[in-house]
């Protein structure tokens, strides 16, 4: 099969091989416990103080159920209140149609540098390589997405993509690609050099591209969340704005803001209010950007609308709590999901866009703790959309001879044909306790065989009971019998 | 009442023990258990790695067991879980609207024990003597699935001589995840290790949970480590006696 044209930024290896190899990286691990527990403690601390966050909740919820069950009404709407402000909108089948019409808009502009504002969905269609391969020149103005860019790496988390990094780290690359060797590891003075070496592109470049957090059917209103203010300049300052967002982020009315607008920055940075909330309708004379195009992309979307379980995907606000409070995430970071979206939303966003085939290890890197059910602002059951996904794999594989070969399949439909039959299952028990004889000492096996091993290389597995339950049963049966 | 008692195949395999206390203790507050001897597995090792058409004889198997009892009673929060949340996500995949129907009426009458001491027979106190130090991890299936609440604290609280110490992060996942730890052995592990570091830190001779699968991974690694900590199903706790 073909390379997903995009999302998966690598393909190479299963989760469990870059989970492996991300485990024994002692500082990422380091830096990934202490970012992790930080954000879990601020959200958790501005979320408590909301006595109505489940109503809020399950309000985000109905909204984005009823954008899903009526997009193609809400869209059209969109596109008509778009036009009517004044703006352009363009619709992107894939990440290959989104990327020739975002080049074609800047080149018709005559810009040779764009400026960006932090997207995943950009992220997504790989723009920044599909403008390269066209002579242009993308920055990222978001001080982790540079981060990233400067050193040439992928973003490790959707909200923080630096999240792997610590400031001596971040210290040491500044000083190398700004030529500034006296650069300390302040906090203030690695924003300071940030924000000299941007603060000339705002002034002089054209042409900005943006991601949409929401966008307004009935008024045709886009908006962005930040932290940081590159996106206030992105968004005002150049003449052409380009947004790409994906065709889910819609919400039918204005009203619908204010449910997200509580939701969002709490479950995400923690904040009772986001620092810049940046809103645009269509363009004005003498105000903001003089071009404003919508680019609304597919790209595996409507797959994922017509999947009645996996759908509820589509409700993703990009807050990252799910991510956030993941116990595999927290210890083996992003880069081992090889896909832009990582943690608990990307192992079912990303099977779902590019396929289950070519990511069929990310629906199984989880422990179905269901600690990303809990904090998901509008209650995405991603314990559920992965059970359902690992069902999508498995029959993929057994479709395929060297997946109905495989030991896996074979012994599990080995056991499932045991439990079927309760008096096989009582064979089966009596038959494990005899073969378990060469393993055991003293309760436990230390060293198990087959896929056992796997457990036994680092815990110890207790022996089956000499006696099972039902026998106990069946002679304590027998003997009240005989007493009476 | 007459209690049906869904051993799990896991339990009545390995770890006999706990279901023989459930019995026991049940059977002392007066209660009548039965022992539907047709029972296996609940089908969520299967469900739950994607052996979906493999599950669903092992689900039907289940609901037609145990539909014909008002209450059933099981040692596991997180087969109970599978019964009451994924079997509806079972019939809704495979369009059977007849199986939903009974999974319908059969997940109201589905327990988990300590749920079913706590909330349903309103007990918290079962008469047990227990004098040691002992902690507690809330586990996956019993704290955000089937949301069981503070009845196993409840119940452990009410133990008389019990040295009762809460854990630190106890809500976090141990890392077992059933298949989890087979399949990512090495994140599994990495989530283990610091659940074990936390209970240590509790000094208690004994872990206590809801599921003897989690307890089997936790008690997996104080085993291989030598640590001189055990783990027990809240039951076994709950059935000692002076």
């Amino acid at each position: 099969m073909s390379k997903p044209e995009s999302v998966i930024i690598d393909l190479s290896p299963h989760f469990e091989v870059g989970a492996k190899q991300a485990l024994q990286n002692t500082q990422l691990r380091r830096n990934m416990g202490k970012a992790t527990q930080t954000i879990r403690a601020k959200r958790a601390a501005v979320v408590d103080e909301m006595q109505e966050w489940e109503s809020l909740r399950v309000a985000g919820q109905h909204i984005k159920d009823d954008v899903m069950r009526n997009l193609d009404t809400y869209l059209i709407q969109l596109e008509a209140a778009v036009l009517r402000a004044g703006g352009h909108v363009h619709w992107a089948r894939d990440a290959r149609e989104a990327n020739q019409i975002v080049t074609q808009l800047i080149q018709q502009a005559g810009a040779q540098e764009i400026i960006k504002v932090k997207s995943l969905t950009t992220d997504e269609i790989r723009l920044n390589e599909a403008l390269h391969d066209a002579g242009i020149t993308a920055i990222e103005t978001d001080l982790a997405e540079l981060i990233i860019q400067l050193a040439n790496e992928k973003s490790s988390h959707i909200l923080v993509p630096a999240i792997h990094k610590n400031r001596a780290e971040i210290r040491a690359l500044f000083q190398k690609a700004m030529n500034l060797p006296d650069l300390t590891d302040e906090p203030v003075a690695l924003a300071a050099a940030a924000r000299q070496y941007l603060r000339e592109k705002f002034m002089s470049v054209r042409v900005a591209t943006s991601g949409a957090n929401f966008a307004i059917a009935e008024t045709g209103s886009v908006c962005v969340v930040e932290s940081e203010g590159n996106g206030r300049m992105c968004l005002t300052m150049p003449d052409v704005l380009i947004s790409i967002m994906g065709i889910e982020k819609i919400l039918p009315r204005w009203d619908d803001l204010s449910v997200f607008m509580q939701l969002l920055p709490r479950s995400s940075t923690g904040e009772r209010m986001n620092p810049y909330t940046t809103i645009w309708t269509g363009v004005h004379e003498g105000d903001g950007p003089r071009e404003f195009h919508l680019v609304l992309l597919d790209n595996g979307r409507s797959d994922v609308l017509a999947d009645t379980v996996g759908r509820q995907t589509l409700h993703c606000i990009r807050c990252s709590a799910c991510i956030n409070i993941c116990p595999v995430y927290e210890r083996t970071g992003g880069h081992a999901y090889g896909s832009v979206y990582p943690g608990p939303i990307g192992a079912i966003l990303t099977p779902q866009l590019v396929g289950t085939a070519h990511a069929s290890s990310l629906p199984y890197a989880s422990s179905l703790c269901g600690a990303c059910y809990d904090v998901c602002p509008v209650r995405i059951n991603i314990p559920e959309v992965l059970v359902h996904l690992r069902g999508k794999v498995v029959a993929e594989k057994q479709a395929t001879i060297t997946g109905t070969l495989a030991p896996e399949n074979i012994g599990m439909k080995t056991i499932a044909h045991i439990f079927r039959h309760p008096t096989l299952y009582e064979v089966a028990q009596k038959s494990g306790r005899l073969a378990q004889y060469f393993f055991v000492h003293d309760g436990y096996i230390e060293q198990g065989p087959g896929p056992l091993a796997s457990w036994t290389k680092m815990r110890d597995f207790p022996a089956m009971a000499n006696q099972s339950f039902r026998e106990w049963w069946r002679e304590r049966k027998h003997n009240d019998t005989h007493k009476s | 009442m007459k209690i049906a008692l869904f051993i799990t195949c896991f339990n009545d395999t390995i770890f006999p023990n706990t279901g023989k206390a459930v019995v026991e203790i049940l059977e002392r507050l007066g209660h009548e258990v039965v022992f539907p001897e047709a029972q296996t597995c609940c089908g969520q090792m299967h469900f739950n790695t994607g052996y979906q058409s493999e599950a669903m004889p092992l689900i039907r198997q289940f609901v037609q067991t145990f539909s014909a009892y008002d209450v059933v009673v099981s040692p596991s929060a997180s087969c109970t879980g599978m019964v009451r949340d994924m079997y509806r996500l079972a019939a809704e995949v495979h369009h059977d609207i007849g199986l939903a129907d009974a999974v319908n009426q059969l997940a109201r009458n589905v327990y988990e024990f300590s749920e079913l001491l706590v909330n349903r027979l309103q007990v918290t106190d079962v008469g047990a003597y227990y004098p040691h130090r002992v902690t507690y991890h809330p586990t996956c299936h019993s704290l955000r699935g089937i949301r069981v609440g503070d009845a196993p604290e409840q119940l452990l609280r009410a133990v008389r001589g019990i040295d009762y110490v809460p854990l630190n992060c106890g809500s976090e996942c141990c890392g077992f995840g059933g298949t989890f730890a087979i399949k990512n052995a090495d994140t599994s592990m990495a989530m283990l290790g610091d659940k074990v570091r936390h209970i240590l830190d509790t000094r208690a001779e004994v872990c206590v949970a809801a599921d003897n699968s989690c307890l089997m991974h936790i008690g997996g690694a104080l085993h291989r480590q030598r640590s001189g900590v055990r783990v027990a199903h809240l039951a076994e706790i709950l059935v000692a006696q002076e």
